[in-house]
């Protein structure tokens, strides 16, 4: 009996992602991942000043806030060979670095938690047993027994108001959920405490870039200038603001989401045998040290693995015609030279034309377009990226704090190596990097200290400002490390407009429809990979495997030049 | 302990006093610049007010007013699902998923029909209906069937407002706000699967369904929550403006409440980003700043638990409250007349021995009291003419 499950909206994920599994039995056959909002904003995009570009990519997404923003203001430095000041590129890695710290707890405890834990089993937990419970993990202060019966108390008189809100209609009672009433009440209390603290550490944007979400960013530099005589700049006193933010968020990740991920993987170690997908990873490499020009310097390395081989790393060149291409066979879009064709986002072009089932539908037909998303390949190969790709990277480049957190996290779950390709080792993984990045905050942070001291405090170069100072044509390309992957722009400016606008963002990566030759997409192929549905009407088994990668739809639905004509041929560095 | 529990009755279930509630009031009093006599009032009634119901939808959007949401300090967002109102939709948040997900809005619906709130963010694509789904309905069907059974519909952010960045040139989805959509298409039998709107929509008109607008890119945290505190504390509208933006908020532009006008007023303008005057604090005017014509709340209750403010942190302020700021030229280009004029009038002004309120401000108070009042773009144009 061949059944099709269908999990449409997927929740507790950044936009609008469809999941259709063909089943056999009660596993998972055939898994399809379907972006279903296209907004059309690299359209938008053609025709304006590159300058103002930023603000337009940055609402691609709202909860990686300022990626966007961060890669364009790239793609257009690069295309016109603009460098800038080494605090702003400081200021930049702190804001992203930020960005990390604040999306992997958030996405940990709010959108991911409710997978691992049962609110309502919560409410058989013994206060004082959960503060043993917490205080064996970890020395956050707030452990107490009289906490704990207090969140409790909070807990029971919001279930029995009759009014679930969020929670209501959630699969509590799974025969899925594993963790004992402790650990799920201080998983709880944990989500609660995680909503407060993020405000603060969201405010680092707010002292750099003005607000949050969607801070500020400037091509050349950044807007905020450095002047310790001024109440109106980046000074001592917000100096010190910056310093007690770093130091609020690698508590919080020290003491309470690397000790929590640890305690709740325990109880889930069958997640570290399911959930592989691709076994190819891809990183663009990010946070340097000296430039976006000296990938050297950068502390997350750029590269490809193929098939779990760590010892064998590929060398990934953004500018070549025939390596990070374009497919839409599946897609709700046409190409000039057919279905099956594959383009390099230079050379991107797309037509939208919407060819699923007319509205409202029950199926999708996964035989055609099913997706808003494309699906972007490397040298003809699926990948996979993100904090899996990225830890992987580092670990195979030889980082030695990376090897030291994965050796002791296997160490700590009793776990074989092959763990770490899985839904689990997802997870996981977002948290080691989500410590390693916090460090980095606080080295970034003295570097800066130590240039204002040393008498630099420049922060934006005007150099190349104004639009007459370019070349007629030009092209470039943006990339980084965003949270959920490797994020990477391309433009093609002319006349001082953008001519072309191309962003192939993590989620794409991930969240892609099979292309031409049937290969699946990371979520298709991780789905595909040992799930089975204890209750189709209940898929939890979906959800977890889903979130492990932190969807983000709005990012990976993008459209580009709809005229697809040629274009120019510029050097590129 | 029911449904019927009060929100004063739940306040103080989960242990907070009197005292602590009285103080949220107050706090709530002063976000909603209301007058300490007011307290009282809110006071009581919140608490004979069981939560309400709120559904929140996400269509063409990013999900930056979600965030902003989250960023709340005052009330904050966790007081505000737990103790305030019933959340019982929103994607970003709630725990369920598929066909559960879509349960819970339908109970909400059936519960609440004719008393939730509807709270939209994103706009609506009306080129094709493929173009935006959610469980496999289109965003038109769902926003028609849904605002159908709203007391109020409050769209956050300026995408569910006025359009926002889906709707700027060439609008390739042809994306509409949620007034638009409702005027445009609420004549329209939604195609749903809907049994409560198939229950309840005999007589239900879409078209005149209260509409509060609470644009930006997103809305300042505390605005978003300040609103809905308005409503669920006196269970009306608050004012609005022609654009349908709360008066409280967007009563007052950017520019006039910045705390860089005086030096507008002296013609002290930063040139370029990072020279003396962006160190300095000067007006950013010449480098594009939208403060002059856009209406909101920025340099007065400022982000992130007032933190700072995009000027504040040295960009000129992009208009994100305003329709269609996205079309208004670029971001870094001087609004209306060249920076010269300005600069000479200043100038001018200042040598003619004006005391304050020079440029912009003083020269034609008038006209711009008036332009004010009608929510009308103001450019320097206008106002020299005027001046």
């Amino acid at each position: 009996m061949s059944e099709r499950v269908v999990v449409d909206p997927i929740t507790r994920i950044e936009g609008h992602l469809r999941i259709e599994a063909q089943m056999e039995g009660n596993r998972i056959a055939q898994a399809y991942s379907a972006g279903t909002m296209v907004r059309g904003i690299e359209i938008i995009l053609q025709g304006r000043d590159p300058r103002d570009a930023w603000a337009f990519a940055q609402r691609i997404c709202g909860v990686c806030t300022l990626v966007h923003g961060l890669a364009s203001i790239r793609s257009v430095e690069n295309a016109l060979n603009y460098t800038i000041p080494p605090n702003a590129q400081l200021i930049r890695n702190l804001m992203n670095g930020a960005q990390y710290v604040h999306d992997h707890v958030m996405h940990f405890y709010h959108l991911h938690a409710l997978d691992w834990v049962d609110v309502v089993s919560a409410l058989n937990a013994d206060p004082a047993a959960t503060s043993t419970l917490a205080q064996s993990l970890s020395s956050y202060p707030k452990s107490s027994p009289g906490y704990f019966a207090d969140m409790k108390k909070k807990l029971k008189d919001f279930v029995e108001a009759g009014q679930l809100g969020i929670f209501a209609q959630g699969y509590w009672g799974h025969p899925a959920y594993k963790l004992p009433p402790e650990a799920n009440l201080m998983a709880v209390s944990h989500y609660l405490e995680a909503l407060t603290w993020q405000r603060d550490v969201a405010k680092l944007h707010a002292i750099f870039g003005g607000k949050n979400p969607h801070p500020n960013f400037l091509v050349g530099g950044v807007a905020c200038p450095i002047d310790l005589n001024s109440d109106s700049a980046i000074n001592a006193k917000r100096l010190a603001q910056v310093q007690e933010i770093i130091n609020k968020m690698n508590t919080f990740v020290e003491q309470v989401y690397i000790p929590d991920l640890l305690a709740i993987a325990g109880f889930y170690k069958d997640w570290g045998a399911r959930g592989e997908g691709l076994g190819n990873f891809l990183t663009y490499g990010d946070f340097p040290e000296k430039g976006m020009d000296d990938p050297a310097s950068f502390l997350i390395p750029g590269g490809a693995i193929l098939n779990r081989d760590l010892s064998t790393i590929h060398e990934v060149d953004m500018n070549a015609a025939e390596e990070i291409q374009e497919q839409v066979a599946h897609s709700y879009y046409d190409y000039s030279n057919g279905k099956d064709g594959s383009l390099h986002p230079y050379d991107g072009e797309t037509n939208l034309n919407y060819s699923g089932p007319t509205p409202p539908y029950d199926q999708l037909d996964v035989d055609q377009s099913y997706s808003w998303l494309k699906s972007p390949r490397w040298k003809g190969h699926a990948m996979e990226v993100g904090p899996l790709a990225r830890v992987l990277m580092l670990y195979a480049n030889g980082h030695d704090q990376t090897k030291e957190l994965v050796h002791m996290t296997l160490n700590k779950l009793d776990v074989p190596v092959e763990a770490l390709f899985s839904t689990l080792g997802r997870t996981a993984a977002r948290g080691l990097e989500t410590k390693v990045i916090g460090d980095m905050m606080q080295t970034w942070f003295n570097n800066l200290v130590a240039n204002i001291k040393a008498g630099d405090t420049k922060t934006f170069n005007e150099k190349l400002w104004e639009p007459e100072t370019w070349p007629a044509q030009a092209k470039g390309v943006g990339f980084m490390e965003a949270p959920r992957g490797g994020l990477a722009h391309w433009i093609v400016i002319e006349d001082q407009k953008i001519k072309n606008y191309q962003a192939v963002v993590p989620s794409t990566w991930n969240a892609g429809p099979r292309d031409q030759s049937g290969q699946p997409g990371a979520y298709e192929a991780a789905l595909q990979d040992n799930h089975t549905l204890h209750d189709p009407q209940q898929p939890i088994e979906i959800l977890r495997t889903i979130h492990s990668f932190d969807p983000c739809i709005a990012c990976a639905v993008h459209v580009t030049d709809p005229n697809g004509e040629e274009l120019i041929q510029v050097k590129v560095r | 302990m029911s449904k019927d529990q009060t929100i004063g009755e739940a306040l103080r279930a989960r242990g907070v006093s009197r005292r602590g509630f009285l103080k949220f009031c107050a706090a709530t009093a002063s976000m909603m610049a209301l007058p300490p006599s007011m307290v009282p009032v809110i006071a009581a009634a919140l608490e004979k007010a069981s939560r309400p119901s709120v559904i929140w939808m996400s269509f063409q959007e990013c999900t930056g007013c979600t965030e902003s949401l989250t960023r709340s300090h005052s009330p904050t967002v966790e007081g505000l699902i737990f103790d305030t109102i019933s959340l019982d939709y929103h994607h970003t948040l709630q725990a369920a998923s598929g066909a559960a997900a879509e349960a819970a809005r339908e109970a909400a619906m059936e519960e609440n029909w004719g008393k939730y709130i509807l709270v939209v963010d994103g706009s609506i694509p009306v080129g094709d209906p493929g173009y935006s789904t959610i469980a496999g309905i289109s965003n038109m069907d769902m926003l028609l069937e849904t605002a159908a059974g709203a007391a109020a519909i409050v769209s956050v952010g300026s995408c569910a407002a006025f359009g926002g960045i889906p709707h700027a040139d060439p609008n390739p989805t042809g994306a509409l706000s949620v007034r638009d959509l409702l005027q445009q298409y609420g004549d329209r039998k939604p195609d749903t699967h809907s049994a409560v709107y198939t229950a309840h929509s005999t007589d239900v008109d879409v078209k005149n369904k209260p509409i509060i607008n609470v644009p930006g890119c997103p809305p300042i945290p505390v605005v978003i929550t300040g609103v809905l505190a308005h409503f669920l504390t006196f269970g009306t509208i608050p004012e609005l403006d022609e654009l349908g933006r709360p008066m409280a908020y967007y009563g007052k532009s950017i520019h006039d409440r910045c705390y860089r006008r005086p030096y507008y007023d002296k013609g002290l303008f930063a040139e370029t980003f990072d020279d003396e005057g962006a160190k300095k604090g000067w007006c950013l005017y010449k480098l594009g700043c939208k403060g002059p014509t856009t209406y909101n709340a920025c340099a007065t209750t400022k982000w992130n638990e007032g933190t700072s403010f995009p000027i504040e942190a040295g960009h000129p302020c992009l208009g994100c409250s305003e329709p269609d700021f996205w079309d208004g030229g670029g971001f870094y280009k001087a609004i209306s007349t060249s920076t010269e004029d300005i600069s000479r009038t200043a100038v001018y002004a200042i040598g003619a021995g004006a005391a304050a309120g020079v440029a912009l401000g003083a020269l034609n108070r008038a006209k711009k009291t008036r332009a004010v009042k009608a929510h009308q773009k103001v450019g320097i144009d206008d106002l020299e003419k005027d001046g």
